[in-house]
């Protein structure tokens, strides 16, 4: 049986509702502030760092994003933050929010599907991190060219350029999870906590874990622990394990965009690096490949997120 | 489905497992009717409005609404009715206006339509002037007005009104329920749900009495009167004139006349007796001050009738009434 019209009815006109209030709304207004801040002063002692000692580093401006000085993280360690926090923050009331204000069953009383309203508000939040990214993407790399006052090559502006869409993709995972929760559970303080603790298992907990558990399944042979070196059985189960986890995929992607003397991501044998010619950096499309399984990864991960939440709102009842 | 219908159900039933909300009820809504679906909660009234409104999906059963399905056609449906639910909920950080222009955008009225319409609607409900405040400073009685403001904008056939005199304070009810029996006037019609029966009473023009996800009594009030009550028509004059009590007496289907007061007579009939009571009151060269007909209420029919109803017979009358 078909429906009737199209499931798309009103989704620009809710899409673009939800961006509005999210741009003007107070917890993202001061969590953007708190960013840029972080962003300027990483920057700013970034390029105090790479004036001092690799100044003749092909891919100097990609320094701007993963150098780290002293005690202050590098910027991409901010982002890596930022990301999942403000994405949780924008998505985990919009169902139950809606619910909670009773605003729903007026809003679905009007001819839209409920499609439109689930998918309006993905995209509203989505466009928003993608609006916030770009905005700290272009301050990251305008202020890399006043402090250093070199332009960037063609090469690291691609580069940096798919480090961003990557970076929204990341953020989709989260908005993704967050609006599931927000269907879920009906308390907004609920579904926050849940989507921040599994972000926080998932960034803290999980790396550690993943080491302990491929340790238990795969003991360690003691002759490569004599070597000093990790045992292959091992290091391969806890990298699966590890790659569970959004943030190791999105970490995994990160390192092979934007260092480009990156060969491959994981354990490598030395046959593999026979006639490499070790430190040359690989061309952006060799980058990206290597990269390729964990940037569908994330995708997929998106995509599956939303179809689950997708599916319980169409079943739930919109009596308060 | 006749020309006058416009909500057509028939055997709609809703069950959640093995609990059943709404149990084969049947009934009709006719043009510029109000109809009043009254019962206390949890009787299965809000989930007959949201399976009118295809907000829910239909366990057995047929609705029709202005001709449409509202499970396979609910973007038709959802297009010519209005619903105001129960606590209506507006975004708070809007103002009045915007949150209406949001519902404009989603039923996707060009702009310059919809300012109009906006305009017009929030001044028919006498939210003119606050157009542009925040909906979070507005009290619940102007909630419920924007809300009904909304119906207005959409220029909806059907009004379907849940509750919508929760919560308010006597004046902002008899506001509300004016402009309830304007739509009526606009041959706009209204299902209205309430637990409050005398507030509703004077609006509708029928009701269906809910009771544990049955109809258990359909009619106007004073049929309903009639049948439940068993009392008849009570109609009260105040008149001048030598003996006129004994005459009053004389008109066929009075059975009691009473004496209430100087120049006050209560009749009770068993048809509407007040044509041939004037008739008689000129006849005999009296002066006729005051003549009415006592409308039943509906509260005292509701008690009346579940309290002298045993479970047994209130089954037996619900399956009658659907």
């Amino acid at each position: 049986m078909r429906r009737e019209g199209s499931a798309f009815n009103g989704l620009g006109v809710v899409m673009l509702k939800e961006l509005a209030d999210h741009l003007t709304s107070i917890r993202f207004v001061v969590l953007e502030l708190v960013v840029m801040a972080l962003a300027v002063v990483t920057v700013y002692v970034a390029a105090q760092d790479i004036k001092n000692t690799v100044a003749e580093d092909p891919f100097l401006f990609l320094k701007f994003f993963t150098t780290s000085s002293g005690s202050l993280p590098s910027f991409l360690f901010w982002l890596s933050l930022f990301v999942p926090v403000v994405s949780i923050g924008l998505a985990f009331d919009s169902i139950n929010g809606e619910h909670n204000r009773r605003t729903l069953s007026r809003i679905l009383s009007q001819p839209i599907y409920r499609d439109a309203l689930l998918f309006g508000k993905f995209l509203g939040a989505l466009l928003t991190m993608a609006v916030a990214l770009v905005v700290l993407w272009l301050l990251v790399i305008g202020l890399g060219l006043l402090f250093i006052g070199i332009p960037p090559g063609g090469d690291e502006i691609a580069r940096a350029f798919v480090f961003l869409l990557v970076t929204i993709v990341y953020s989709g995972v989260w908005l993704a999870l967050a609006l599931l929760f927000s269907i879920l559970f009906r308390s907004a303080a609920t579904a926050a906590l849940a989507t921040l603790g599994l972000w926080l298992f998932f960034f803290v907990i999980w790396p550690v874990l993943a080491g302990e558990i491929a340790q238990i399944v795969v003991p360690p042979d003691p002759r490569y622990m004599a070597l000093g070196l990790q045992t292959p059985g091992t290091a391969v189960l806890e990298q699966v394990l590890a790659r569970l986890s959004p943030s190791t995929l999105f970490g995994e992607v990160v390192v092979a965009l934007l260092d480009p003397t990156t060969r491959a991501l994981g354990p490598i044998y030395l046959s593999q690096l026979q006639g490499a010619v070790l430190g040359a950096p690989l061309p952006l499309g060799a980058s990206v490949l290597i990269a390729w399984p964990q940037i569908v990864g994330l995708l997929a991960t998106t995509i599956l997120l939303f179809v689950i939440g997708y599916v319980v709102f169409q079943r739930q009842e919109v009596r308060a | 489905m006749s020309a006058d219908t416009v909500i057509e159900a028939e055997g709609l039933t809703k069950t959640y497992g093995s609990k059943v909300a709404v149990d084969h009820i049947s009934f009709t809504v006719g043009r510029g009717e109000i109809f009043g679906l009254l019962g206390p909660n949890g009787a299965g009234k809000t989930t007959t409005i949201l399976m009118l409104l295809g907000l829910t999906d239909i366990s057995a059963g047929e609705v029709n609404v202005l001709g449409f399905d509202p499970a396979r056609e609910p973007l038709s449906v959802k297009r010519r009715v209005g619903y105001l639910p129960d606590e209506v909920g507006f975004y708070e950080q809007l103002s009045a206006a915007d949150n209406l222009r949001y519902t404009a955008r989603l039923i996707g009225f060009t702009s310059m339509d919809r300012e109009k319409r906006i305009a017009e609607a929030l001044n028919r409900v006498g939210l003119g002037e606050f157009a542009d405040n925040r909906v979070g400073t507005f009290s619940r009685g102007m909630r419920q007005r924007l809300g009904l403001a909304e119906i207005l904008m959409k220029g909806a056939q059907i009004a379907i009104l849940d509750e919508p005199t929760s919560g308010l304070d006597p004046h902002a009810t008899s506001e509300l329920l004016g402009i309830i029996r304007r739509f009526k006037s606009e041959g706009v019609s209204v299902l209205l749900s309430s637990h409050l029966l005398e507030r509703v009473q004077s609006v509708c023009d029928r009701v269906a009495l809910f009771s544990g996800g049955h109809i258990a009594l359909m009619g106007s009030v004073s049929e309903l009167g009639r049948t439940v009550l068993g009392a008849g028509y009570v109609v009260d004059i105040e008149a001048e004139g030598a003996g006129l009590a004994d005459r009053l007496a004389l008109i066929p289907g009075v059975s009691r006349v009473e004496q209430t007061g100087i120049g006050k007579v209560r009749l009770h009939a068993e048809r509407d007796v007040r044509s041939e009571a004037a008739a008689e009151v000129v006849a005999s060269h009296g002066r006729l001050k005051y003549l009415g007909v006592q409308e039943p209420s509906l509260e005292a029919i509701y008690t009346h009738y579940f309290e002298s109803k045993p479970d047994e017979t209130l089954k037996e009358g619900a399956r009658h009434a659907a």
